[in-house]
């Protein structure tokens, strides 16, 4: 079996490893346009910031691609793919057969049109390595930047700027930062923290142009006619799924290329994993891109055992993100911020002055359905198992708040499946070999 | 592989699981100077958890899952599965996101606040019973094989 895969990133390496769990013989070609190998991209603030060196970028264990015995193409760009011939070409001409492949590019930056933004030099996106070398390069000359975008990606490039002493703001369109992730009052304390340490966040507002002389950036005017000086401008709007390579491929791609629950596309033998995917959305079955690593990882996963013959079943995208912010941890997941609260039951508990803050939302069925933690975030998996594994949670409805709440509140079965070993019990007699200490 | 398991019917919730853990990776692997004297005490990587004033207890920890979701949710790439089936994170890789707090279904993975690292069950590299399940004074913790 010959599989081809393109993108070299968590998806990618999701998929290798449940391919070679299942087919030790096929050759595994990865294609990918970068000149690195995977890395931990969530990182590029890290590096921006000097928490972490170069040396700290790798993903992978440095004999990853040869015990996998992949074929890696780096500094090779996909152009297209002929579906009907099986193979896909290169930017420079060259091409390559395969019998499945898989479509593992992410998501492009988005750009959109502002005034004033393409003839400027200092307007940069944040998405690569690259992306974090090329500001880190002028950082020096940077004294003021402009973060266009208060999601995810846009405080992560705010707060890199911020570690080296840059003065930031940042500029959200939406009544507080992180608006798909949080709540109000969530976005609220994490602004705050980041206020406090010297971020400046806009919000309900959006740059209209890039005002400056020749290359050089003097500052942005916002919609509401404000002007903020500046010298450098990072465009953080989003990502998009990298998916235009695809054009009259006949491969089916909505806002990403469209898949099943085994992560197969709209063609036979073409899968797609990752943030260029659309896949099942775990609480309907809606599909709809979820651009965050761990679904990467695991779509990687079950495309790449698709792929190799076997099954493995998809449970839907679940939304879920860990963040800090100078030291407030922040962790939200599933449905944090319903649009009809009425047809949720929904806990909250807030210490605004102590950076705390939890939020618990419950379905009617009294089914887990999202968490937002703020401050003590301990053991917040334990509220993702269960939001998983679909457990009826009114029963200990009132402990979910409470910074204690473990698997002691739940019934004792769950304890004994997760904890305990079946057919093993207490008391044992001491000669059986399995320690104790006596 | 072999893997801790709990039994709870037989914890007397005295935490010593938790002692014996912290006491392990200290520097010192000495209790009394670990507790006392090392700025750097370690934070314990099994959760001893508690009902009722202790009427019910149980001490929870990592599975060392076939599928970590752990490792799938790291995004450092920190968390490796070894070939003898551990479940380990290097703490020179990991930054301190949490990531893996959020997705261990077991609550198995605590934040060292000091260092800002993830920490979890290592089973005791230096041991051939887990630290935990030697202190342990009603063997409500055992290491068997079983998955
Ligand atoms: C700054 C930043 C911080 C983030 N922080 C977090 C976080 O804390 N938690 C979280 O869950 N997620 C985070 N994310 C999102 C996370 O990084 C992505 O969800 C994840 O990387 C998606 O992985 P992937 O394998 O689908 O694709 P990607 O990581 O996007 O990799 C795709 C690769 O394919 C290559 N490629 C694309 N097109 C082609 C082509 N035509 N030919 C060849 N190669 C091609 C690309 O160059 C790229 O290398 C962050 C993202 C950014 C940018
Ligand atoms: S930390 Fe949690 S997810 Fe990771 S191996 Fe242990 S129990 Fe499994
Ligand atoms: S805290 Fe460390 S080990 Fe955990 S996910 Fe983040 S980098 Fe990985």
């Amino acid at each position: 079996m010959n599989y081809v895969i393109v993108g070299n990133s968590v998806a990618a390496v999701g998929a290798i490893r449940a391919i070679r769990a299942q087919d030790q013989q096929g050759t595994i070609t990865v294609v990918s346009r970068e000149r690195h190998t995977a890395y931990g991209r969530p990182l590029i603030s890290y590096l921006l910031g000097g928490v972490i060196t170069e040396k700290g970028m790798p993903y992978l264990p440095e004999n990853f691609y040869d015990q996998q015995r992949v074929n890696l193409l780096l500094a090779t760009e996909v152009a297209s793919v002929d579906t009907v011939a099986k193979r896909v070409l290169f930017t420079t001409g060259e091409s390559l057969p395969y019998d499945k492949l898989l479509l593992a590019t992410g998501g492009d930056p988005f750009l959109p049109p502002i005034e004033g933004m393409a003839d400027r030099d200092r307007v940069y996106t944040f998405t690569t390595w690259d992306d974090a070398a090329k500001l880190k390069a002028v950082s020096a000359d940077i004294q003021r930047a402009v973060v266009i975008g208060g999601g995810l990606i846009g405080l992560k490039a705010a707060e890199g700027l911020n570690l080296l002493n840059k003065s930031v703001t940042v500029i959200e369109l939406a009544d507080r930062v992180l608006s798909s992730a949080f709540d109000r009052p969530a976005g609220k304390i994490v602004a705050r923290k980041m206020r406090a340490n010297g971020i400046d966040v806009i919000t309900e507002d959006t740059v209209v142009r890039i005002e400056g002389e020749g290359a050089t950036i003097t500052g942005v005017t916002l919609k509401s006619g404000d002007f903020i000086p500046c010298d450098t401008v990072v465009v953080a709007i989003g990502v998009r799924p990298a998916a235009g390579f695809l054009k009259g491929s006949g491969v089916e791609v909505n806002r990403g290329i469209v898949v099943d629950d085994r992560m197969q596309s709209s063609v036979p033998d073409i899968f797609a994993a990752g943030d260029v995917a659309e896949a099942r959305d775990f609480f309907s079955d809606q599909k709809n891109p979820m651009p965050i690593w761990p679904d990467a990882y695991i779509q990687g996963d079950i495309a790449g055992t698709a792929m190799a013959g076997a099954e493995k079943g998809y449970e839907g995208g679940l939304a879920m993100n860990s963040i800090e912010f100078f030291k407030v941890s922040t962790i939200s997941m599933g449905v944090t911020n319903p649009r009809d609260p009425v047809e949720y039951d929904i806990l909250t508990f807030l210490d605004s002055d102590n950076y705390q803050y939890r939020k618990i939302v419950l379905d009617k069925a009294g089914h887990l359905v999202g968490a937002v933690l703020v401050g003590n975030v301990d053991r917040a998996g334990i509220f993702a198992g269960l939001i998983r594994n679909r457990v009826e949670v009114t029963p200990f409805r009132e402990q979910l708040l409470t910074p204690e709440f473990g698997f002691i509140h739940l019934p004792p079965a769950i304890r004994k499946e997760r904890f305990g070993q079946r057919g093993y019990s207490w008391p044992q007699p001491c000669f059986d070999g399995n320690g104790g200490g006596h | 592989m072999k893997r801790i398991y709990a039994i709870e019917e037989a914890c007397i919730g005295c935490h010593l699981c938790e002692v014996g853990c912290i006491t392990e990776h200290s520097l010192t692997k000495d209790p009394v100077k670990a507790f006392l004297h090392e700025a750097e005490r370690p934070i314990a990587r099994c959760t001893v958890e508690e009902l009722d004033g202790g009427v019910l207890s149980i001490s929870t920890t990592c599975r060392h899952c076939d599928a970590p979701d752990c490792l799938q949710t790291c995004i450092s790439g920190a968390i490796q599965k070894q070939a003898d089936g551990r479940v380990l994170i290097d703490t020179a890789k990991c930054v301190g996101c949490w990531s893996c707090v959020m997705a261990c279904p077991f609550g198995a993975v605590q934040r060292n606040l000091k260092k800002k690292k993830a920490n979890k069950c290592d089973l005791c590299p230096d041991r051939d019973l887990p630290a935990c399940v030697s202190a342990c004074p009603n063997r409500a913790l055992v290491f068997r094989e079983g998955n």
